[in-house]
């Protein structure tokens, strides 16, 4: 084995190049691989959609290109996937049968997307979308459709149908909770959403599941769970992500349904770190400080990275993880919805819907817990700071309710500014 | 990475006209609706709360872009936005904590500052000087480039400004220099050298504290003679400039000799153990003015050595500060440039942490403050144009912001406290003044000006 590199960042897109940029602002010059399962320049999933449509132009979606990659003495490697870890000696397996060693090892191989079990969808020809090569085969392929079928109404199948149906295709939603982006917004924003949704022709049948897939032809053809059938010319399974782990069997690395890290990223193995959509860290809501969960969204694989980026450089300005809070913005149709925090850790102080608005506070006593909001004014990055430095709005309260924005911006210049 | 320019929002002189906003929104928008403003200023209670880019370093918004929207601009630090790369999904305004890029529903996108390319219209129509254009980062980005022609490590204590002060001068000053560094910090850190070896990289002496501005009188004047263009600077301190080398000092100045006379103030002899000198101000523990059962620090005021060097009537006379460091250059450039025509005397606040009695971090913050509260007042003179204030003296923070800091001062009563605030007060309106011109010096000077052209010719 050739001399081990000092810092390998498995994984490219938001939490490696994160750590990537903490690593450099601490340690310049030691030596630093990363390795891709992408052909593709380092790009973020939450693009993918955008190419699907048509704004996103595959080549340019590239997050950090080749000449700053080799001003900051990075050696990527694409189109390698990582197969074995061995956490004994300190080296990965590669799947051109290689093996490469490390010092510190970071693991952000992100998610993949769930397939669920249901009968007959091994045998069809579908689409899913987390990679650059599913986004530009789903692009292709809206072309030749009449008729689409999207499984899952969480972000991914909510953007793509919109996709869909702006290209005149005709798209059925099925989603098996009672509602669109249930894991993102409260019922009554959802209810609002999916009035968008409908108005522009998108048919929804929310509570289903597929009990079963067929090929009909040409077509596809779902059997729903209240025997309704669906024919159409494409499929999309978005019925969510789960993290890559498969490559960790054996590793010692301990795991659950991501893998299990400390508030520095660390994994159990000495040496290992991990952070973003693999990840499974300290949930900022939670009273018992060992609970651990998995926040799949970009800010937090950002925050994630940092952290564990300046941990593996031994960087003495390390302020550990303070947990993950859901942040979650949703441009649909010209509107745009947000949620920062949660919705079930405090009591509602306001709450209004109507006109195509909405807003909903939640407060523990007199401290912010969450605010969601569909065309509501509100800085979600100040709402954000408030939640995680847990403010004291309680001088300030009937201001805030009155309105957040202003009364947050407030807070903000007595505080950080 | 280089240092960038900045917009600075000073709260306390924003009076809420909004100018700033509609003016934007008018640049940017052809509306002047402010709410399409890239810069909003909103009250909350007593606070105006400042909306705009900061401009980070480390930008969240960037890290949160998956489209490759927005980029750190290495040349000027702006954050920069693409529209053909931007996809609408907001998450940007999630990393950012300071509301500096928010969803405009009239431009149907995200929008933020990018300081209208190094000239901010905001900033051009602030009528109170709450915004400013901060264009300090260029001094630092071009002095980075010149050589430090002090030798590194000098023994200065801990956080010392005197050391900032020598090391920025010489290095703007540049290698054509003679350097006379009397008795005091300067040498004391080691500028004259030990052991046979100077401790500066041009020719530099250490006269007596006496005649260092005789000395350097012919030093500057041989060299003319052989016909060479050398800067002829002195780096002096208080006690060798205000007490006992003033005579050479008066009579070089009076002479128009071609120096720049560069008086490092720190209002004490410093180096031998903090003794009071006249530029020591009232009330001030020093070890001769000690506080005790009796004593209660100095028992007089400072002597004001600028206002005195004016007088002369000499070339280029001016005040300065290590915390307005773009007032400082621009002064030493013109204060250089005056002493090939005559005599300039640069005088330089410069705290000192040992015998001021303060945090050694603080220093810059506390040479701020002194002149934030008008203890001290920058200003500039020249015989064409007379006095001139260089910052502004009517908003000044309270005096006992800046004493409270000072260990000196520590034990002041309130009566003291009240006879600080009265001098200043007094200084404040004299150089006031002068600068408008109606103090009867600034017409004896002007006739005096007068009086020698029409000698001459």
């Amino acid at each position: 084995m050739a001399q081990p590199v000092r810092y390998l960042l498995v994984g490219a897109s938001h939490a490696a190049l994160s750590a990537l940029q903490a690593i450099r602002m601490h340690d310049p010059d030691g030596s630093l691989t990363m390795i891709t399962r992408d052909d593709a320049l380092p790009y973020s999933p939450t693009v993918l959609p955008y190419v699907v449509s048509g704004r996103s132009q595959p080549a340019r979606v590239a997050l950090k290109d080749e000449s700053w990659l080799a001003s900051q003495r990075v050696e990527l490697r694409r189109g390698r996937t990582v197969t074995a870890v061995d956490t004994t000696d300190c080296s990965v397996r590669l799947d051109d049968g290689s093996v490469l060693g490390w010092e510190k090892l970071l693991l952000a191989t992100g998610a993949d997307p769930i397939v669920p079990q249901v009968p007959g969808l091994a045998g069809v020809k579908f689409h899913v979308l987390r990679r650059l090569t599913d986004a530009v085969a789903l692009r292709d392929a809206v072309a030749g459709t009449r008729e689409a079928i999207v499984l899952g109404a969480g972000l991914i199948g909510m953007h793509a149908a919109e996709n869909l149906v702006k290209a005149g295709v005709g798209v059925t939603i099925v989603e098996m909770q009672p509602r669109v982006l249930a894991g993102y917004f409260d019922a009554e924003a959802s209810a609002l959403i999916e009035t968008t949704f409908t108005d522009a022709g998108v048919c929804l049948r929310l509570g289903r599941r597929a009990a079963a897939v067929a090929a009909a032809g040409e077509r596809i053809q779902v059997r729903l769970d209240d025997d309704s059938e669906l024919v159409a010319d494409l499929l999309l399974v978005a019925t969510g992500v789960t993290p890559v782990l498969d490559y960790l069997a054996g590793s010692g690395i301990a795991t659950d349904r991501g893998v299990l890290v400390d508030d520095c990223m660390r994994t159990s193995a000495a040496g290992v770190w991990a952070a973003g959509d693999v990840a499974q860290a300290r949930d900022f809501y939670a009273a018992d400080p060992g609970a651990r969960i998995i926040n799949g969204i970009l800010p937090d694989a950002v925050e994630q990275g940092r952290v564990a980026g300046q941990s593996m450089a031994g960087d003495p300005g390390l302020r550990p993880y303070e947990g993950g809070v859901p942040l979650n913005t949703y441009t649909y149709f010209d509107q745009q919805a947000v949620s920062v925090g949660r919705q079930d850790c405090g009591a509602t102080v306001r709450s209004e819907a109507g006109a195509g608005r909405y807003l909903r506070i939640v407060m523990d006593a007199d401290r912010l817990t969450g605010i969601f909001g569909i065309n509501s004014p509100f800085d979600p990055g100040v709402m954000w700071e408030i939640i995680q430095r847990r403010i004291d709005l309680g001088p300030v309260r009937a201001a805030f309710l009155a309105d957040p924005q202003r009364a947050a911006r407030g807070v903000m210049s007595r505080t950080w500014r | 990475m280089p240092a960038y320019n900045t917009i600075a929002f000073r709260p306390e002189l924003c009076n809420g006209c909004g100018d700033c906003m509609r003016t934007c929104a008018e640049v940017k928008t052809g509306s002047a609706d402010s709410a399409n403003a890239r810069i909003q200023i909103s009250a909350d209670g007593d606070t105006l709360a400042l909306a705009l880019c900061r401009q980070c370093g480390d930008p969240k918004c960037v890290a949160n872009c998956p489209a490759a929207a927005l980029d750190k601009r290495l040349a000027d630090g702006v954050i920069a936005w693409d529209g053909s790369k931007c996809v609408n999904c907001l998450l940007c305004t999630v990393g950012c904590a300071y509301g500096g890029i928010v969803y405009n529903a009239a431009a149907q996108h995200v929008v933020k500052c990018d300081t209208c390319a190094g000239d901010p219209a905001c900033v051009r129509v602030c009528s109170t000087g709450a915004l400013r254009y901060l264009t300090t980062a260029r001094i630092y980005n071009e002095v980075g480039d010149l050589e430090d022609l002090f030798a590194p490590g000098l023994s200065g204590c801990q956080g010392c400004n005197t050391e900032l002060v020598m090391r920025h001068a010489l290095r703007r000053i540049g290698p054509d220099t003679v350097l006379a560094t009397p008795p005091g910090c300067i040498p004391g850190m080691g500028s004259v050298g030990y052991n046979g070896q100077t401790g500066t990289k041009v020719p530099v002496f250490h006269p007596l504290l006496t005649n260092t501005a005789s000395m350097l009188t012919g030093i500057r004047r041989q060299y003319r003679r052989l016909g060479r263009k050398v800067h002829a600077v002195a780096l002096a301190g208080d006690g060798g400039a205000a007490d006992v080398g003033f005579q050479s000092l008066s009579g070089a100045a009076e002479r128009g000799e071609e120096i720049l006379f560069i008086c490092v103030d720190n209002e004490g002899y410093m180096n031998t153990g903090m003794q009071r000198s006249s530029c020591t101000p009232f009330g001030a523990w020093t070890s001769t003015t000690p506080v005790g059962e009796r004593g209660r620090g100095k028992t007089q005021h400072a002597k004001n050595l600028p206002v005195i060097m004016m007088m002369h009537n000499c070339e280029y006379v001016a005040t300065a500060s290590t915390g307005f460091m773009e007032d400082l250059y621009a002064k030493l450039d013109r204060a250089l440039a005056a002493s090939e025509r005559g005599f300039a005397y640069l005088h330089i606040y410069s705290p000192c942490t040992t015998g001021w009695r303060f945090p050694s971090q603080d220093n810059i913050e506390v040479a701020r403050k002194a002149v934030e509260s008008d203890f001290v007042l920058l200003w500039e003179f020249t015989p064409a144009a007379g006095l001139q204030l260089t910052r502004d003296v009517s908003h000044p923070v309270s005096i006992s912001e800046y004493l409270r800091v000072l260990g000196k001062f520590r034990h002041l009563d309130d009566a003291e406290v009240h006879e600080i605030e009265a001098a200043v007060e007094r200084n404040r309106q004299f150089i006031t003044g002068l600068a408008q011109g109606q103090h009867p010096a600034m017409a004896r000077l002007a006739a005096d000006r007068a009086d020698d052209t029409g000698a001459r010719s």
